[in-house]
């Protein structure tokens, strides 16, 4: 078993310590009002660099990154995260560009964010694009807000339901009631596709529209989209896309050709900038023509050899402070420009081979309720031998033993035991042979010493945590501690 | 056979041979034919390592680097190299949301320690891991006052950041949410206004320091907000909570802001760190990930994310809030950041912000060629009012490398000055304003 390293940075705090290397100015000392000042000062820890130094670097060893080894997590799309793209990204010239600089002093990053839009529209197939939205789920808010401002601006306000299948994101209905819509969930088929019948009967003119993944949530692509989106504008509704799963689609198929009004795109997940633990990520928002201008503010337009920031007509508004996470949309615009439009093809078949033969090679021990070709991921229900009650949970966490991070577990909700994987396209048939093994290793062990997988994980530095106790004697802060 | 791409053509044949498929667009099938793209995207071709990295300064150098007397929510402030090199370690910077505690303890250690330091700057009870930015976070702090109030109304200062304004309108616009503004008066949030309308309002946001970096007084103004049942929001930058009376002391139900000042660089406006605490009481209707403390089954210490059935991915349509990510890099290199300054460093450089800014104020005075606006007390930023063509002032200035103070209406200026700016960059700026015909 690991040592842990248990220390808190307060731990190491030394009266007098300093970790800074600072000039004073020496200028006259301004005094505030009292009664306008704090009484006594913030009680944070005083170390020196090295202190800190090692500190986070103990604090760091306590993570699985993907450079540590094979991260199939579903839904995640953990791709490398080429070192290219950060030395690029935060370079001087763009690291210490200040946002409300005149345009002519920052032509290069408005550039760069103008051409991304371009690509993202070209590859996309949707009209146009603003990088604004700071993340996944705030791509989808800003899509919902063009759907009301579109229908609100046909004085068509009725339209107050958003159509979301019950395999959809946790974002997507959160999404479209913190846009202010009433969410219409439907049934999904057995393979998480939508069921066009139970679509045709919450169709009608309350519809504002339909919030769909495609490939869906478990890694089926929507053979009935252009049903689907058919139906959908038929009934006066917009169709928005959500992005998550795009990287399947890469050289393959378009989301605007499927009939899609809108789309959000997680940077972080196909376009290889990284997760940072949770964020920063980034996630435009992108529309057909007729949405254009509805767009959030503000927008990049290139008018000769120049580029501009401006307003769009009707846009919803402002989303953010500035013009979104450039330092992740930095990062994408590399990865794009090194893979080119003759490797980008590449990525969708790769990921979609790479999960087809983790899928064929394990079908016979892990239950697959969804048959057939998948596409960039897709979902095992448990073991097939469930005989001796070991749960997707516990697979999970005696894969965190062998030196693999866990599937994607208990999503989507539509299967009990869902484990959903997803390999990426970057991971090499070694390493997809090198999972394959442990997980028929795990299987084997769930009916031969069922206990080892029931209590894993054994070899982490911690192991199963106590949730409940986490919940009913809340410790949030250090002073929760002492 | 692309660097990112690692399969043989061997290789593909016998993943194939194991699938049962004759080629890859075989996996394809379910794809209708109509449906599949024919020819390539229409982007430009690969580029090689070395005509990209050419490529990347090319245009990075279109950008101009300045000598910054500007703010207005974006700060260029000093950050110790630490910070990035830590930041840039792999375990970091390439995992995922911590949803397998076992292997995530890193990220959720440091979290731990950004909520106590966040809780410790704002003298608040509690912080959640971090938000998109600072006006998100504010936005998200009237949806809390939303929830826990059921009103639709909020009373939200005109001395904000209008950039923050905007933000919460449109955040509220589609919400079914009223946003009415409290006029200003002389500078500061009319609080007679407060009084006159707070009854049946969801709460108040204010700002502090203000847009024109005033310092307001809100000693007493949450005894007004908290008698007619509504919430306390204040949203406030981080350095100034070095000085200020905390939103704690100053009995805040939510407070709110951007931390980019401490320890994230300007990179064109993006990604910075929104922050949001609140009371104990409020716990359970604010927003995104919160990080807590258990045991696991040998007893020992852990970190978890707790609290999680406020969040989307159990709440779904009845969520408060869709966020589902924290900035949680960003608040990593807060937390660094916050470490390495420390105590008496955190302290230090607010006054060394707050000193240059009123060296700078005074001098520009006596050169006459402005006047005062406002006559009370100020942090980092404040307003002149020029006498002067200001357009040309300000090309002049760049002219010369420097980014002058951003013009907010007709003649009048807002200057900023942080703890980065030197005696000698402070003296440049005001020998540049001497000369300046």
């Amino acid at each position: 078993m690991k040592k842990l390293y248990d220390t808190l940075i307060f731990d190491l705090s030394k009266e007098g310590r300093i970790g800074y290397q600072y000039k004073e100015k020496h200028l006259d000392e301004v005094n505030l009002p009292t009664d306008l000042i704090r009484s006594t000062p913030a009680s944070l820890p005083e170390v020196s660099e090295f202190d800190v130094v090692r500190h986070y670097t103990n604090v760091s060893q306590k993570n699985f990154g993907v450079e540590t080894g094979f991260y199939p997590l579903g839904s995640c799309t953990m791709k490398y995260n080429p070192k290219i793209n950060d030395e690029l990204a935060t370079i001087k010239g763009f690291a210490n560009i200040h946002p409300l600089q005149p345009e002519h002093t920052m032509q290069g990053l408005l550039q760069i964010y103008y051409e991304t839009q371009e690509m993202l529209s070209k590859i996309s197939g949707l009209k146009a694009y603003s990088l604004n939205p700071f993340a996944g789920a705030h791509g989808e808010l800003a899509g919902l807000m063009i759907i009301k401002a579109y229908h609100q601006k046909n004085k068509d306000e009725k339209r107050t339901k958003i159509i979301v299948p019950d395999s959809a994101h946790g974002t997507n209905p959160a999404s479209a009631t913190v846009c202010g819509f009433d969410v219409v969930e439907i049934k999904s088929n057995i393979d998480g596709t939508v069921n066009v019948d139970a679509l045709k009967a919450v169709l009608s003119d309350e519809i504002a529209g339909l919030m769909l993944t495609n490939p869906n949530t478990a890694g089926v692509f929507e053979k009935d989209i252009l049903e689907i989106s058919k139906l959908v504008h038929e009934a006066g509704g917009l169709l928005y896309y959500d992005g998550a799963n795009l990287n399947a689609l890469l050289g393959h198929a378009k989301p605007g050709d499927m009939g899609f009004d809108i789309t959000h795109i997680n940077l972080h997940k196909t376009f290889s900038t990284p997760h940072g633990g949770g964020g920063p990520g980034s996630g435009p928002v992108g529309v057909c023509e007729k949405l254009v201008e509805f767009l959030p503010n503000p927008i990049v337009t290139k008018k000769g050899d120049t580029y501009h920031l401006e307003l769009a007509k009707d846009s919803i508004g402002n989303l953010g402070m500035f013009y979104g996470n450039a330092s992740v949309y930095l990062r994408a615009y590399v990865y794009l420009r090194t893979l080119g439009k003759e490797n980008i093809k590449d990525v969708g078949s790769l990921a979609v081979l790479n999960a087809n033969y983790i899928k064929e090679s394990l079908k016979d021990i892990f239950d697959l309720p969804i048959e057939g070709n998948c596409m960039h991921e897709f979902v095992f229900d448990g073991l097939k031998d469930s005989s001796t009650g070991v749960k997707t949970l516990d697979i999970a966490k005696r894969l965190l033993d062998y030196g693999y991070h866990a599937p994607t577990i208990y999503f989507p909700l539509i299967f009990h035991q869902s484990m959903m994987i997803e390999p990426t396209e970057v991971e090499s048939k070694d390493t997809l042979d090198g999972f394959i093994e442990i997980m028929r290793t795990v299987a084997k062990e769930a009916i031969e010493n069922p206990e080892l997988v029931k209590t894993a994980p054994h070899t982490t530095i911690v192991r199963r945590l106590d949730e409940v106790k986490a919940v009913k004697q809340p410790i949030l802060k250090y002073k929760d501690i002492q | 056979m692309h660097k990112y791409l690692p399969h043989t053509n061997q290789e593909i044949k016998e993943m194939l041979d194991k699938i049962g498929a004759s080629s890859i667009d075989d996996l394809f099938d379910k794809i209708p034919k109509s449906l599949k793209i024919k020819k390539d995207y229409d982007i430009p071709e690969a580029m090689g390592d070395d005509e990209l990295t050419n490529h990347m300064h090319d245009l990075a150098n279109k950008n101009q680097e300045l000598l910054i007397f500007r703010g207005a929510g974006s700060y260029d402030h000093y950050t110790p190299s630490a910070v990035k090199a830590l930041i840039s370690r792999q375990e970091f910077l390439t995992s995922y949301t911590p949803y397998q505690p076992e292997v995530a303890q890193g990220t959720l250690q440091y979290i731990f320690e950004y909520q106590s330091m966040v809780t410790e700057l704002t003298q608040m009870d509690v912080s959640n891991a971090s938000m998109y930015d600072g006006s998100t976070a504010t936005a998200e702090a009237m949806f809390m006052a939303h929830a826990q109030t059921g009103k639709k109304e909020i009373l939200v200062s005109s001395t904000l950041n209008p950039r923050i304004i905007d933000v919460i309108k449109t955040y509220a616009h589609y919400k079914g949410l009223t946003v009415t503004l409290i006029p200003e008066k002389d500078g500061i949030t009319d609080v007679n206004f407060i009084k006159a309308n707070i009854q049946d309002k969801m709460g108040v946001i204010v700002s502090n320091p203000n847009y024109y970096g005033i310092i307001e007084d809100y000693n007493g103004l949450a005894d007004i907000i908290h008698e007619a049942g509504g919430l306390f929001v204040i949203n406030q930058e981080g350095q100034s909570l070095a000085l200020l009376k905390t939103p704690g002391e100053l009995d805040a139900d939510i407070a709110c802001g951007d931390l980019q000042s401490l320890g994230i660089p300007l990179s064109f406006g993006g990604a910075y760190i929104g922050y949001l605490a609140t009371k104990q009481k409020y716990v359970r209707k604010m927003p995104g990930r919160i990080c807590g403390i258990t045991t696991d089954v040998d007893g020992k210490r852990a970190f978890v994310l707790t609290l999680q059935a406020r969040e989307q991915h159990i709440r779904r349509a009845k969520a408060n809030s869709n966020i589902c990510s924290n900035q949680s890099l960003n608040a990593l290199a807060v937390t660094i950041y916050l470490s390495l300054v420390g105590k008496e460093g955190f302290v230090k450089f607010a006054k060394e912000s707050l000193n240059g800014a009123h060296y700078l104020y005074n001098k520009l005075l006596e050169t006459k060629k402005f006047e005062k606006v406002y006559d009370k007390p100020f942090f980092k930023e404040f307003v002149l009012k020029a006498n002067f063509n200001v357009e040309k002032f300000n090309s002049y200035l760049l002219d010369q490398g420097i980014l002058g103070p951003l013009q907010i209406k007709d003649d009048q200026l807002l200057f900023a000055v942080t703890e980065k700016r030197t005696k000698a960059e402070l003296d440049l700026l005001i020998e540049k304003v001497v000369n300046f015909k």
